[in-house]
């Protein structure tokens, strides 16, 4: 073979046109070993330089190398392109159906009721108050003679309360959070700030609207200088965080043995006034039964039905929804709330 | 309480203007809920007129009698009509719905043919106009109405009737006067009293001489004031007007008879209840006294009484006439044959009456106004205008009265104008002040900077400063009062926020929320076939018994969460749901204290330290607990092939992980504790004391509650467990770690848990960590083989493996010890 120019340009174009055909990495790695390979005909080529004249040896060794590094280059570029090509095409045969079922773990949730005592509670721990819980089965003495109600009251009967036997064990099932306020006031000085939620009991029969066992939270504020005003600005922060900024309360007068003034509180929602519970300044025999100085400090109370709340709140038209601890039910508020 | 507008109008200068919304509205905001209003006039449609009855044609051969009747209606020709009443004669005046009117309940009036007549129109009762309840006949009216004439204006059906709650306080206002009062003050409208004097006088004049009933309070505790007024010569049967027997049923009572419907509409009209006695029933004097030696009265409503001791009655000389203030004895009750009678008007003592409705369970119209408290100065009035009324309309002479009464306890509170506002958080002048006080009757004297208040008689709830305040405030509106936030105090210690224990049980009902399940709030009620199903012995089996549940099934209070969880689990698969995974927490009962009842406490001051902690302990400790349950899968099935099946570690895992996260160290040991499976069972303790069961729940329970095989379940008692104090962090170690593998051969009966612990205890402080990765047991054989992973780090250095080696034979050396492991090599 003679070693000319135009020989090695021929050569290095036979294998450029060789790699630029390769459909794919193995094609190409035989189309390396055919045009560098140490049989290929570059190869052969720089090998016959020991036969040409030493003074054109150098110029020809040059053109052999450019040619190789061309054709080398032209390789890795090949080789890089067929790598991205079969990767692509390997990914692209792992496609899935994203959209398909994938519910493996059950999902779990909060009760609703409960979800709202967090919000009730936050809102009131950020405002400085505390959150105070007392027992359900209670001493008829601090649930209703520390309370300012009387023996004969009604609310004392067994159309009203669940009565713990015997009768002389003075045991109720609370009727309202109320004894808890009592607790914190024997057990505490003023400054007061509490809020008190819980489960009460009622003889109610289980309706659309009513159940025997139901949620309360109430407030409690006992220090120097409290007025009406104060609590209704509070039951306005409170009406507005649950029910949505603007949302306001008007109160209206009212009766409870354990308040004097005492009022009814409404909030006003899609165009109506609804009922959400009772609210007065605590009345001056149930601080003094509490061992509360009367000429220093007053106080203001509220309570509603945190079922009430979440009925209205959310649209929901039976009770039996909320007592029943049906999964679908609860599921629908998951466990941070809607 | 309900008012018909006419009636209210007698007391109230109502303007042309005013609208039944605005006097509603009115109610509304001195504190009278309104409750309905209701104008039967605007439930009647069409031709209503008055028809005079010319002819009645009895026909016969039918079940019933039947009449055909000749009205004239002022219309050129007689109309006639079929009726079903017989309590009218030819001349009487009766209403006469035409064809094409509409009575109340949608019912169209067309002339049809019936009983071989034709009848164009019908005479109608009280009830088919939505007057009333009575359909004992048809209405006959008096005889003044013009014939042809719109009934519903001869009726005075056109009025609507606001129904009003009365709260407990305001016992006055259950009377059109005392409501009256109210609208006339908040409407700013003029209050046309009864003029009490002159009215007194009246009768006073007409008295003539006869035989009057003496009258005694033996029993001073009972009562402080009694009016009994003498009437002879009385006609018990004359007809009650219809004015005030249309008023009465308006009212929603029923005219009975004329002497009775004017005790029932004075107590209407001004609150004052009333009884009259048949004289000739009467031995001797009448007294107000405790029953006593008298055990057994019958009354009016035919209902033989067993008298309490207590019981406040209305004695003679001789025998029981009525349970006071309540109801009264059906053999002093006036009759048909009655000619002289007795009007009884007293202020009983509140609780007194309280206590007679109650012990007789017997709320009648009389005692849930004297519970509420009558004004003590209104028998004398109210007993004069009945007696006035019974001369009018049952040709009473009036004979004389007996009275007895102790004068009224004198009440003044003194308040200031700056004390009212500083309560109310708006300010009040002075002159606001007296205006709204003698609004409700109140009288006032200025004392340098202070009021004197003296309450008018008819407030007995009026009696501190906040009472006025009320008062006051209720006047002027409570949409005076200003919105603002009081100025909270911080806590001071850093004791604000929630307690450790309020944030521990969020964060564990969080946890299992996200580990799937979903919390429910069950009741705490079970019955004594859960309690026997899910087989609770000792702590478990005693609970508390409520005297009056809300069904005989389920009295008892819940003394563990797992049957209201069980429950409620079957009753979400029974709907559908294939799996189900709920948790509850909340607090259980258990009757395990010795529990002292506190006694009488008073209230008019602090108790002492020794009595609160006596209230205190006379309620049991109801410890807060968590549990839960899984039935069915833990993970569900789908396309990607089968859900795994929950099994018994998952509920012990749930528990590891509830305890670990609240920094508590536990062991946990095999129970055999129902309702859980005898060997399925992990109890887990800490500091010695049992704090949580897991496992799965015992076929017998699971087959009867028709829940899976694969059911488990935990509780965990939350409070039990301690919070961690001086909590500090341990420093983590960068150093590699060498992990040995080892296993061992213990007998069955040898729990892991032990197995772990000797090797822990072998492998000393090195050890970080350690983890079962094998259990196998061959059939038949006694023997378990256990495979651990001990992982061994030093804080400083790259332990060598001569070191961990040595470990790894000292942590088997110490299981050998303590369990009897075999090494296997």
């Amino acid at each position: 073979m003679s070693l000319d120019n135009a020989s090695i340009e021929q050569i290095k174009a036979v294998a450029l046109a060789a790699i630029k055909s390769s459909q794919s990495l193995d094609e190409l790695r035989e189309v390396r070993i055919a045009h560098v390979g140490d049989r290929s005909p570059i190869a052969r080529a720089n090998q016959g330089l020991a036969e040409i004249e030493i003074e054109k040896r150098a110029a020809m060794g040059k053109l052999i190398g450019t040619a190789r590094a061309n054709i080398n280059q032209a390789f890795d570029d090949k080789e890089k392109e067929l790598t991205a090509l079969r990767d692509s095409r390997a990914l692209s045969n792992e496609r899935v159906d994203v959209t398909l079922a994938s519910n493996r773990n059950p999902r779990g949730a909060l009760h609703p009721l409960t979800l709202l005592t967090y919000e009730i509670s936050d809102l009131f721990v950020g405002m400085g108050y505390k959150v105070q819980e007392g027992p359900e089965l209670e001493a008829s003495w601090l649930n209703f003679d520390a309370l300012n109600i009387a023996e004969d009251h009604p609310a004392r009967t067994m159309q009203d309360t669940f009565f713990i036997e015997p009768l002389a064990s003075g045991l109720v099932m609370r009727t309202h959070t109320s004894p808890v306020q009592i607790r914190t006031m024997l057990e505490n000085k003023p400054p007061i700030y509490v809020i008190c939620p819980g489960r009460t009991y009622r003889a109610d029969e289980l309706d659309a609207t009513h159940t025997p066992v139901f949620n309360q939270v109430e407030g409690l504020v006992v220090d120097k200088g409290i007025t009406m005003a104060h609590l209704k600005g509070t039951l306005d922060h409170f009406a507005a965080k649950i029910f949505g900024p603007g949302v306001t309360t008007r109160i209206r007068p009212s009766f409870f043995p354990f308040t004097e003034p005492s009022a009814e509180v409404d909030f006003f929602y899609n165009g109506r006034w609804v009922e959400w519970g009772g609210c007065g300044m605590v009345n001056r025999k149930v601080l003094q039964a509490a061992g509360i100085d009367t000429d220093i400090y007053t106080g203001f109370a509220f309570g509603m039905g945190l079922e009430r709340t979440l009925m209205v709140k959310y649209g929901i038209t039976d009770m039996h929804d909320i007592v029943e601890g049906d999964v679908r039910f609860s599921r629908q508020f998951g466990s941070g709330g809607r | 309480m309900k008012l018909p507008l006419s009636w209210l109008s007698e007391f109230v200068d109502f303007p042309k203007t005013i609208s039944v919304a605005d006097i509603a509205a009115g109610f509304v905001k001195v504190g009278f809920e309104v409750e309905s209003i209701d104008n039967p006039a605007e439930k009647i449609k069409g031709p209503l007129l008055v028809g005079k009855v010319l002819t009645i044609e009895e026909l016969t051969g039918h079940k019933k009698p039947i009449r055909y009747v000749g009205l004239d209606c002022g219309e050129a020709k007689t109309r006639y009509v079929i009726c079903g009443a017989t309590n009218f004669v030819a001349g009487d005046l009766v209403v006469a719905a035409l064809p094409g009117a509409i009575l109340p309940g949608n019912f169209a009036i067309s002339a049809r043919e019936t009983y071989g007549k034709t009848s164009n129109g019908m005479i109608c009762s009280s009830k088919e106009l939505g007057l009333g309840d009575d359909h004992s006949g048809i209405i006959v009216l008096d005889g003044k109405a013009k014939i042809g004439s719109p009934a519903l204006r001869v009726l005075g059906a056109d009025d609507p009737i606001i129904d009003i709650a009365v709260n407990p306080d305001r016992g006055y206002a259950m009377s059109v006067r005392g409501a009256a009062r109210e609208l006339a003050m908040v409407l700013g409208l003029n209050f046309k009293d009864i003029s009490s004097k002159s009215l007194i006088a009246s009768l006073e004049k007409k008295k003539k001489r006869g035989k009057i009933i003496p009258v005694q309070i033996s029993d001073k505790t009972g009562a402080d004031q009694i009016y009994l007024r003498s009437l002879s010569n009385v006609d018990p049967l004359r007809p009650t007007p219809q004015w005030m027997a249309r008023r009465l049923s308006q009212a929603g009572m029923r005219p009975i008879s004329i002497a009775v419907d004017i005790t029932n509409y004075v107590m209407l009209e001004l609150g004052q209840p009333l009884h009259a006695f048949d004289s000739a029933k009467i031995s001797g004097t009448l007294r107000v006294a405790r029953a006593g030696k008298f055990t057994e009265l019958i009354t009016l409503d035919k209902v033989k009484r067993k008298l309490a001791k207590d019981n406040l009655l209305i004695t003679d000389d001789k025998k029981v006439l009525a349970l006071a203030g309540t109801m009264g004895g059906l053999d002093s009750e006036v009759s048909e044959f009655t000619v002289g009678i007795t009007l009884e008007a007293a202020h009983f003592d509140p609780m007194s009456i309280a206590r007679n409705s109650r012990s007789h369970i017997l709320s009648s119209e009389a005692s849930r106004r004297f519970e509420r408290g009558v004004d003590p100065l209104l028998a004398e009035l109210a007993s004069a205008r009945a007696a006035l009324l019974l001369i009018e309309y049952a040709g009473a002479i009036y004979n004389g009265s007996s009275v007895k009464k102790t004068p009224l306890k004198k009440r003044s509170i003194t308040i200031s104008a700056s004390e009212i506002s500083s309560l109310i958080g708006t300010t009040y002048s002075d002159k606001e002040i007296e205006k709204s006080l003698k609004a409700i009757g109140a009288s006032l004297r200025k004392s340098g900077k202070k009021w004197v208040v003296t309450p008018p008689s008819w407030r007995p709830d009026l009696n501190e400063l906040p009472d006025l305040a009320e008062e006051i405030a209720r006047f002027f509106g409570y949409d005076r009062i200003p919105s603002q936030l009081p100025p909270v105090k911080l806590a001071s210690n850093g004791s604000s926020g929630l307690t450790p224990m309020q944030k521990r049980r969020r964060s564990m009902s969080l946890k299992l929320a996200n580990r799937g399940l979903v919390e429910v709030h069950n009741y705490p009620f079970v019955s004594q076939s859960q309690m026997d199903l899910f087989g609770f012995t000792g702590d478990r089996a005693k609970t508390f018994k409520i005297a009056n549940p809300m069904s005989d099934e389920y009295p008892y209070l819940r003394t563990h969460l797992t049957p209201g969880l069980l429950a409620a689990a079957a009753r979400n698969l029974s709907r559908g749901e294939k799996s189900v995974a709920l948790f509850e927490s909340g607090a259980i009962f258990r009757n395990i204290e010795t529990l002292k009842p506190a006694g009488s406490v008073s209230v008019s001051k602090r108790p002492t330290e020794l009595q609160i902690k006596q209230i205190y302990q006379s309620v049991p400790k109801q410890p807060l607990h968590i549990a839960g349950v899984i039935a069915g899968e833990m993970t569900n099935s789908g396309w990607w092939g089968k859900g795994r099946v929950v099994e018994w570690s998952d509920a012990v895992d749930l528990v590891r992980e509830l305890i670990e996260d609240s920094g508590n160290d536990y062991s946990i040991e095999a129970v055999d504790l129902a309702p859980w499976h005898p060997g399925r069972c992990a109890e887990f303790k800490v500091d010695g004391k049992a704090v949580a069961h897991a496992g799965q729940i015992h076929p017998r329970v699971t087959s009867t509650l028709a829940l899976p095989d694969a059911t488990v379940a935990f509780a965990l008692i939350v409070d039990a467990l301690k919070f961690p104090d001086n909590f500090k962090a341990s420093p983590i170690s960068v150093m590699p770690a060498a992990i040995q593998d080892i296993s061992l051969f213990v007998d069955q009966k040898v729990p892991a848990e032990k197995v772990e612990a000797a090797l822990r205890e072998g492998a000393g402080e090195l050890l970080e960590s350690i983890a079962l990765f094998d259990r196998y047991q061959k059939e038949g054989e006694a023997q378990v083989s256990l495979a651990f992973s001990l992982v061994f780090r030093a804080a400083d250095r790259t332990l060598t493996s001569d070191e961990v080696s040595e470990l790894r034979a000292k942590a088997g050396a110490m299981a050998s010890k303590k369990c009897g492991a075999q090494i296997r090599t």
